[in-house]
């Protein structure tokens, strides 16, 4: 198979695309990558006319289903789907039938019963969109599950990583802070590692997910799990790194007791200026938001030279009309949507 | 089996000139003038037009590709990637679509649309290098390099020597399972 990622021509235009669902990124191909990040260029460039509107998906109808709270993904979303021509929805479970003890099953049967070609799904329990996806053939997209998956998160990244350093393969990216709670990380770990990344997680021990915590990797990690290098040290991880990925930690992990305090958190793990310097010099800076300025990041950071944390935002509209666009069309090969998440 | 070309090398180049010359004469010259590509075919032939409107005029008239798949009515299989889309501005200029091969007007309709998305030409024109005929909506080239009556299934080609390593149009004719 192929891989061109500049110029196609005509024979190479048939996308590498297999999914009737996108649920996490460790059943994609890195054709499958790839197809979606060279979409994304030709969706930027939707986004940059003056006016944004595309008819592609005329009659295609999105619902997003929101258990949690949102603002950048929902919107993403919505607008993604509106330069594209769908009709957008978006519930949120507090307003919604949920409320009065409707199941998860009930509500997306019901979603589809309405003709809904595409869910967008979050959720606080991991898993919860691979039970959607049992009980309906309406597209389900994961807008993040517990702590398990944020596959158009993940997308995003990569994209915003090689369209600032032109590759992914051999880049330094370094994650910083609770990976272990961290959907995104797990996420981007997966595509990462698929794109030949060279992938360091770093934060205090209590934060690490079993299974990556030095000294108890299982005996079967290499094949179970992305490539990973596990970094305590903050000043090391960030050694030479091309990208630093700060992770925003959740306040309320300090009452679980895995963390000291926040001060002392932020001592040893916060992103600064100062840690920076020991980076590539053309370094870029990353968070998925919501930030906590003054806890993982430093504000000056954030808003420094070498922050893409906008361009993330702006690239997330750009993947999703990407991923909506491929689920909207027919996948026509025998057995695919059923065989394949 | 393909058959002899209905143009070849010598004959594409011959009616691309020709092309250019009606599209200057049309214009009153090269002044706002901007010639639209569609892609694939279209595009290259636009960037010929302008090769050969410049060896005319001494002026290079402005240069778009435009991808209208996000534009087309028939959007309903596999999904492929545009390819770039990269346009001057437009607003008030004198803007001629090309293409490759006119048949049935759709791709034609969904470039007008794609275009409205860019800013607001003052006219908008038509220059295609085959005319074949079989219409389904109300459009019509106002530059045609070559009319080519042909049957509904035929599959008219035209090769560029840029993606086919040569000019020429040809016929393929009509299976019955197409």
């Amino acid at each position: 198979m192929t891989t061109t990622v500049s110029a196609p021509t005509v024979a190479t235009r048939q996308n590498a695309w297999q999914h009737h669902h996108v649920l996490d990124l460790d059943d994609f191909t890195v054709a499958e990558i790839e197809t979606v990040l060279n979409l994304a260029d030709r969706m930027r460039e939707v986004l940059d006319r003056r006016i944004a509107r595309v008819p592609a998906l005329r009659g295609f109808t999105v619902v997003n289903l929101f258990y949690e709270p949102s603002t950048r993904t929902r919107v993403s979303f919505e607008l993604a789907g509106k330069v594209l021509g769908a009709d957008v929805i978006s519930v949120s479970a507090n307003t919604s039938s949920v409320a009065k003890g409707e199941s998860l099953i009930d509500t997306v049967r019901t979603l589809r019963a309405m003709r809904t070609d595409a869910i967008v799904m979050r959720h606080a329990i991991s898993g919860a969109p691979y039970l959607a996806a049992q009980h309906t053939d309406a597209s389900i997209i994961n807008a993040g599950d517990g702590a398990h998956a944020h596959p158009t998160q993940a997308l995003l990244d990569l994209y915003t990583i090689r369209s600032r350093l032109g590759a992914i393969a051999g880049k330094r990216v370094v994650m910083v802070g609770d990976i272990a709670h961290s959907r995104v990380a797990r996420s981007d770990m997966w595509g990462l590692a698929a794109m030949g990344a060279d992938v360091v997680l770093c934060g205090p021990p209590t934060l690490m997910p079993r299974g990556l915590r030095p000294g108890d990797r299982p005996a079967h990690a290499e094949s179970a799990l992305p490539r990973v290098t596990i970094e305590t040290d903050i000043d090391r991880a960030i050694e030479g790194a091309d990208v630093v990925m700060a992770l925003r930690l959740q306040s309320e992990r300090q009452q679980g007791g895995l963390l000291p305090s926040l001060h002392e958190y932020a001592q040893m793990y916060q992103v600064t200026e100062a840690r920076l310097a020991r980076a590539h010099p053309n370094h870029v800076l990353m968070h998925p938001g919501p930030k906590n300025e003054g806890i993982e990041i430093a504000g000056s950071v954030a808003a420094g030279g070498h922050s893409i944390i906008e361009e993330q935002v702006t690239n997330g509209v750009a993947i999703r009309m990407a991923l909506l666009y491929l689920l909207s069309g027919r996948t026509d090969l025998p057995g695919d949507g059923e065989a394949r998440a | 089996m393909v058959s002899a070309p209905l143009l070849d090398t010598t004959g594409v180049r011959r009616t691309l000139r020709r092309l250019a010359h009606e599209i200057v004469e049309a214009n009153q010259g090269v002044d706002s003038l901007v010639l639209v590509g569609i892609q694939r075919g279209g595009a290259i032939l636009a960037r010929r037009l302008a090769d050969d409107i410049e060896a005319i005029e001494g002026t290079r008239p402005g240069l778009g590709a435009l991808d209208i798949t996000l534009h087309r009515d028939d959007l309903d299989r596999r999904h492929p990637t545009p390819l770039p889309s990269v346009l001057p501005d437009i607003e008030g200029k004198t803007v001629v679509i090309v293409d490759d091969v006119l048949m049935t007007g759709r791709t034609i309709r969904a470039a007008m649309d794609a275009l409205n998305d860019y800013g607001r030409p003052s006219a908008v024109r038509l220059a295609v290098l085959v005319d074949r005929g079989h219409r389904e909506l109300p459009i019509r080239a106002d530059m045609v390099g070559k009319n080519i009556p042909t049957a509904r299934e035929d599959d008219v080609r035209v090769l560029l020597e840029e993606e086919d390593g040569r000019d020429a149009v040809v016929i393929l004719p009509g299976r019955i399972d197409s």
